[in-house]
């Protein structure tokens, strides 16, 4: 092992770069995996209903976050969803990012949920993203049963010239 | 309550690129601490560290300063989220009538580690992290539904970030005092729109230690021992979907506790100075509508009024606040420490005149998750 020390200034001190290595495996869980499942074999997205306040989650969770019960009734969505906030990210940290930047983020009301599901924007203008805006899901070719499965969500009208 | 009083502050000063290890920062504010309080460390009956095993690049983090705050074979916790958390455990302890005097230690150097790397590491690994998420795009997103909901203007935010780093110009502890115009922050480089570069708070290396001790007992000790009048804590939901971006519901909530036990009806009047965890320039709005110094969507509107400026009646972040030293996990301690400096009238050139009560605020998790709010009172 051999390690690199760097000076810091004139201070005289030194400091060691390394890096943190950390292989870890996470459970997604019974409904975690039921929602990927069904975006691998079925490209549906799926929700999850409270038995009290009838609120639909997604991404779905076991329990109701706001009754603290537990949540039974899935509810197939549509796909589609109104946009509530976005940002385009433009700095590169290549070991988090999905793509190079920029590219856009949102949060997507779906509709027949109550909640906001968080994901990338695509094949979209970054310079003319706006809250309100409708979208769709668009499903990976080659799906793996994770996150990115849902490769983005796109514009349901395309932006023509007039726009 | 019983009466608490804190009886000793002290901050490093804060800067990228600090040559000293994590347990020389400890030791710094820990001797410093002491001394203010005029006690040595045989007073000090418990101790409670804030260190987070991801910024401080290894585990049980707290476990290798012990020996630099003193608290080895005595009794110490760590707390794992903002310094006022810290605090908070801190009082319990002396609540618990199991102790008499608490020292609470934070430090962080987080130009050690890649930030957005670490802040990533707070998403869902099973859904949202794929995504990048980080502090900051996750802030543009909250910035975003904050504006859209009320209207509020990417010009209102940055007259924070030039109110607070001018502030920070007579701060010398701050990392990034600065003479900036609003011009400037609205040309500089959009890092996720709507988030440019001085819209946001600086990579800082630093450390802060408050001592805290029952009431006869702060009285006996300090001449102008500043007193825990009212606290109050509260979460929001974990994913940010499930959560109106735009609002302070948390916040509210745990202000509300903190005002009740402060006896504060009308924060406005009641409070004098106010310092806030201001991680980004837009949070400095949210959070004063979350402490009702003003109704929902009205900041943008207060800071244009210049009611939070200096001389204005309601001084917010004299420091300069986190927009211009933020060493995360200190950062919360850091409020509390610069309010009880006003409170005592040692805030020397960013003193605010008069000042009897104040309040210090700390977040932890994205887009503000918590909030721990201290009300603190001559």
């Amino acid at each position: 092992m051999s390690v690199r020390s760097e000076e810091l200034g004139n201070t005289g001190t030194l400091a060691y770069p390394s890096r943190i290595r950390l292989p870890y495996t996470w459970h997604a869980g019974k409904v975690g995996s039921r929602f990927y499942q069904e975006i691998k074999d079925n490209c549906k997205l799926w929700g999850i209903k409270c038995p009290k306040c009838k609120q639909v989650f997604v991404p779905p969770r076991e329990t109701c976050p706001r009754c603290y019960c537990e949540m039974g009734e899935w509810v197939e969505l549509s796909g589609t969803g109104t946009l509530l906030t976005y940002t385009v990210t433009r700095y590169a940290v290549p070991d988090i990012q999905p793509q190079k930047p920029p590219f856009a983020l949102g949060i997507i009301k779906l509709d027949g949920a109550d909640t906001g599901l968080v994901h990338l924007l695509g094949e979209i203008d970054l310079n003319h993203i706006s809250v309100g805006l409708r979208v769709k899901a668009v499903f990976r070719d080659a799906r793996e049963g994770n996150y990115l499965d849902i490769k983005y969500f796109k514009p349901l009208k395309a932006r023509t010239t007039e726009d | 309550m019983e009466k608490v009083g804190i009886i000793g502050v002290a901050q490093t000063r804060y800067r990228r690129y600090n040559p000293a290890s994590h347990a020389e920062l400890a030791y710094e504010v820990t001797s410093k601490a002491l001394e203010d309080a005029g006690l040595t460390i045989d007073d000090i009956d418990n101790t409670i560290t804030v260190c987070n095993d991801f910024w401080d690049g290894r585990t049980i983090s707290s476990m290798t300063i012990t020996e630099a705050t003193g608290s080895h074979k005595s009794p110490t916790t760590n707390v794992e989220g903002d310094g006022t958390y810290g605090a908070l455990m801190g009082l319990m302890r002396l609540l618990s009538g199991l102790h008499e005097i608490t020292l609470v230690v934070a430090q962080s150097k987080i130009s050690e580690g890649i930030p957005s790397v670490i802040t990533n590491a707070m998403f869902d690994p099973i859904y949202e992290r794929m995504l990048g998420l980080d502090a900051i795009n996750s802030a543009a997103l909250q910035m975003r539904s904050y504006m859209a909901k009320y209207g509020v203007t990417e010009e209102q935010c940055a007259k924070v970030s030039v109110k607070n780093h001018k502030n920070a110009r007579a701060n010398p502890y701050a990392h990034l005092p600065l003479d900036i115009t609003v011009k400037d922050v609205l040309k500089s480089r959009v890092l996720a729109d709507p988030i440019k570069l001085l819209d946001t708070s600086p990579v800082s290396d630093g450390a802060c230690a408050i001592i805290m001790a029952r009431g006869r007992t702060a009285k006996r000790k300090h001449a102008k021992p500043v007193w825990i009048k009212g606290v109050g804590h509260c979460a929001d939901a974990y994913h940010l979907g499930d959560r109106d971006l735009a609002e302070v519901d948390a916040l509210a909530s745990a202000a509300k506790r903190a005002y009740e036990m402060a006896g504060i009806r009308n924060p406005l009047k009641q409070i004098h100075v106010a310092e806030v965890y201001d991680a980004f320039s837009y949070m400095e709005l949210m959070w004063m509508e979350g402490l009702g110094f003003c109704d929902r969507g009205k900041a943008g509107a207060m800071v244009d009024s210049g009611l939070t400026e200096m001389n204005g009646s309601l001084p917010v972040n004299p420091s300069g606040g986190v927009l211009s030293a933020h060493a995360v996990q200190v950062a919360g301690l850091a409020r509390i420490a610069e309010a009880v400096l006003q409170l005592r009238g040692e805030a020397g050139d960013r003193q605010v005149d008069g000042a009897s009560t104040a309040l210090a605020h700390g977040i932890e998790g994205a887009c503000g998750q918590g909030h721990c709010v201290f009300i603190l009172g001559k």
